[in-house]
């Protein structure tokens, strides 16, 4: 918000140049879309400059992309959504049109939301990544916020984080099967039944199995 | 053989919860213990996961409502009015300046309400059953009042995009100067029951101590950060609804202990009842449509006439139904939702009265209408009562979110406990949770 953080981006872009790929002020939201390889520069470059002084990760999360723009409406019958009366036409675009910048392979967009205590200004970094190699740098050492955080997105995307020092599922249990917040992930998914743990590992194993899908 | 040997000493690890009288919610902590000292503490969250994230890509955006609420169950205004300002950001409209005030009112009443629940449940834990049950007492005047805008108690889904559910109450400011001057008695008879108890503080203080740097790094906000020292509070740092023109201070503590959490709580619950007070005073009133031939009636004289029989004036009339919860006797207030057609649904009396109305009502809440904002992303955040409370909403230009993320406040202090937990004694663990105000819902959403 404000000019501070516009500063902000544009000190990223002439400091990085290689790193970032495009940069947006969505509504008033301060965007820097960058490389996976320099997320680790950006980052500590990001906390460590005076100018910037990001000390607080406010939030990361995860946007998995593979139906963006392609959903159907929540009507199931409606193949495509019905016009809207005249008195309900979207505003026009304009200059405020928001664009993803980043090509469809990259299915996954690893989301940070920076906020300065000293400065009070916000910043969101996005990490484009690919469903075929899901991994990303862990900022863990950088923030320790960053320690749950990551381990959600984990539980939640399957998106790992390399050097993150304990990348167990958070939310749900380790026999979960799949990725909850994954777009493919139907709502309607049965898990199988884990039975009680034994405490006798010698003892014999009867998976208990109640409706798969 | 040695000494060493014969009496050999183990640690023991302790499973508390996820049910325990002293966990505000489930949870499961594991412990190392040396005797009674703590030395190694493993947190486990979500055993209330119920897929709220999941849950809100598959509806509507009104929809998400009533699952927001179950968010903060104790302070659920904060998260509607939250979550509105995020798809109301993504839409570019803004609410009424009426309806603002509304949400600000309601806001810092939810949040005296959580704050006493925090400190009363905490209080009742380490033995003062009294304070406990004096501010319950308080908090159920002020959920009284939250019923009587919202028609609930707790699952409120008061908030609208564009707006709120109804307008206030008849004499809700008179019931809330009441209702706060009682909170006030009972807030300065608790304080001296527990400021300077002797067992209070020796509990309190010097307990859970979480240095400056770890708050900042775990990225703790709200009373737990302002304890050790950091003046941030999103409604003075980054002002939303009306808060730039409200007067109020920020408390803050030095030591980052229990007892520093227990002043800045109940130092916040004063200034929010100074702005709930000065938000009363200058809130604007609507403007009151009034048909310039006098054709518009209540419902509620037509009801009346029409049960004496005097139905041929109604032919021309247009009906005006009550906008509050409270039957349709009520003088009316226009003008608390936003004149935003894309996004808020149309007075009653122009769905009933008219086919633009009704067309305009059903295409918001049929199924595959609703509100569709542009492709875009978006993060608003607001001061719930344990922090900050973001709403991270991308949309691709259908009628559901594409993605609603929410910043929990309690999540990043939970993710800090192990810090403040380690080195104090077993015993000692009731006081410092009990300061967290864990709240369930939005940790695991």
């Amino acid at each position: 918000m404000g000019a501070p953080a516009g500063s902000v981006v544009e000190l990223l872009t002439a400091r990085f140049p290689q790193w970032v790929i495009a940069s947006h002020a969505y509504r008033g939201d301060q965007t820097v879309i960058i490389r996976r390889e320099g997320l680790l520069d950006v980052c500590w470059f990001l906390r460590d400059d005076q100018a910037v002084a990001f000390n607080v990760l406010m939030d990361l999360s995860c946007v998995d992309y593979l139906t963006f723009g392609r959903q159907q409406a929540s009507a199931p019958m409606m193949r495509s959504p019905s016009p809207l009366p005249y008195f309900m036409k979207p505003k026009p675009a304009g200059a405020e049109a928001w664009q993803r910048h980043v090509d469809e392979e990259f299915r996954f967009e690893v989301v940070y939301h920076f906020y300065s205590t000293i400065k009070n200004h916000r910043l969101r970094i996005k990490v484009p990544v690919a469903v075929g190699d899901p991994v990303v740098e862990s900022v863990t050492r950088i923030w320790k916020a960053a320690d749950w955080f990551e381990r959600e997105v984990w539980d939640m995307f399957g998106i790992r984080f390399r050097g993150h020092p304990n990348l167990r599922r958070l939310l749900m249990y380790e026999e979960f099967q799949g990725h909850a917040l994954r777009k493919d992930y139907p709502i309607t998914k049965r898990q199988p039944l884990i039975g009680p743990v034994d405490q006798d590992p010698s003892a014999p194993k009867v998976p208990i199995i109640v409706g798969i899908d | 053989m040695s000494a060493a040997t014969a009496t050999q000493s183990r640690h023991m690890f302790l499973n508390v919860g996820p049910q325990h009288p002293a966990m505000h919610g489930i949870v499961q902590l594991v412990l190392e213990l040396d005797g009674e000292r703590v030395l190694g503490c493993d947190v486990e969250i979500g055993y209330l996961h119920r897929a709220f994230e999941k849950q809100c890509e598959t509806g509507p955006y009104n929809n998400a409502m009533p699952y927001v609420d179950r968010l903060n169950y104790v302070s659920p205004m904060i998260n509607n009015f939250g979550y509105c300002l995020a798809v109301e950001r993504l839409l570019d409209i803004q609410a009424t300046e009426r309806c603002q005030y509304i949400r600000v009112i309601l806001s810092e009443i939810s949040r005296i309400s959580d704050h006493l629940t925090c400190v009363g449940a905490s209080a009742m834990e380490l033995g003062a059953f009294t304070v406990f049950l004096y501010m319950i007492k308080a908090r159920e005047l002020l959920w009284e009042l939250i019923e009587d805008a919202s028609g609930a108690r707790l699952t409120v889904s008061y908030g609208r995009v564009g707006g709120v559910k109804a307008d206030l109450p008849d004499g809700f400011a008179e019931k809330t100067a009441a209702a706060l001057e009682a909170v006030r008695r009972v807030l300065i008879e608790c304080d001296t029951l527990l400021t300077r108890n002797r067992i209070f503080v020796d509990r309190m203080q010097n307990i859970g101590v979480l240095s400056q740097e770890d708050a900042i790094s775990y990225g703790v906000t709200g009373p737990f950060l302002r304890a050790t020292g950091v003046n941030y509070d999103v409604r003075k740092a980054q002002p939303y609804f009306v808060y730039d023109r409200m007067q109020f201070d920020v408390p803050t503590g030095e030591h980052g202990d229990n007892y520093d959490r227990y002043l800045v709580r109940m130092e916040e619950m004063e200034q929010s009842m100074r702005i709930v007070e000065q938000a009363l005073a200058r809130i604007p009133d609507g403007p009151v449509m009034v048909d310039p031939e006098g054709r518009e009636i209540p419902a509620a004289m037509m009801v009346d006439e029409a049960k004496v029989g005097q139905t041929g004036c109604f032919k021309s009339a247009r009906v005006t139904p009550d906008p509050t919860l409270w039957g349709s006797t009520k003088p009316f207030h226009s003008g608390v939702n936003a004149a935003e057609k894309r996004a808020v649904l149309p007075p009653k009396e122009d769905t009933y009265g008219n086919i633009e109305g009704l067309m305009h009502h059903f295409k918001l809440v049929m199924m595959g209408h609703g509100i569709r904002p542009p492709k875009g992303e978006v993060y608003a955040a607001v001061e719930g009562a344990n922090g900050e409370l973001g709403f991270y909403v991308v949309s691709d230009g259908g009628d559901r979110p594409f993605r609603l993320r929410v910043r929990p406040p309690c999540f990043t202090i939970m993710a800090a406990l192990p810090g403040l937990l380690i080195g104090d004694m077993l015993a000692d663990i009731v006081p410092t949770f009990g300061s967290v105000n864990m709240i369930g819902g939005e940790l695991d959403r």
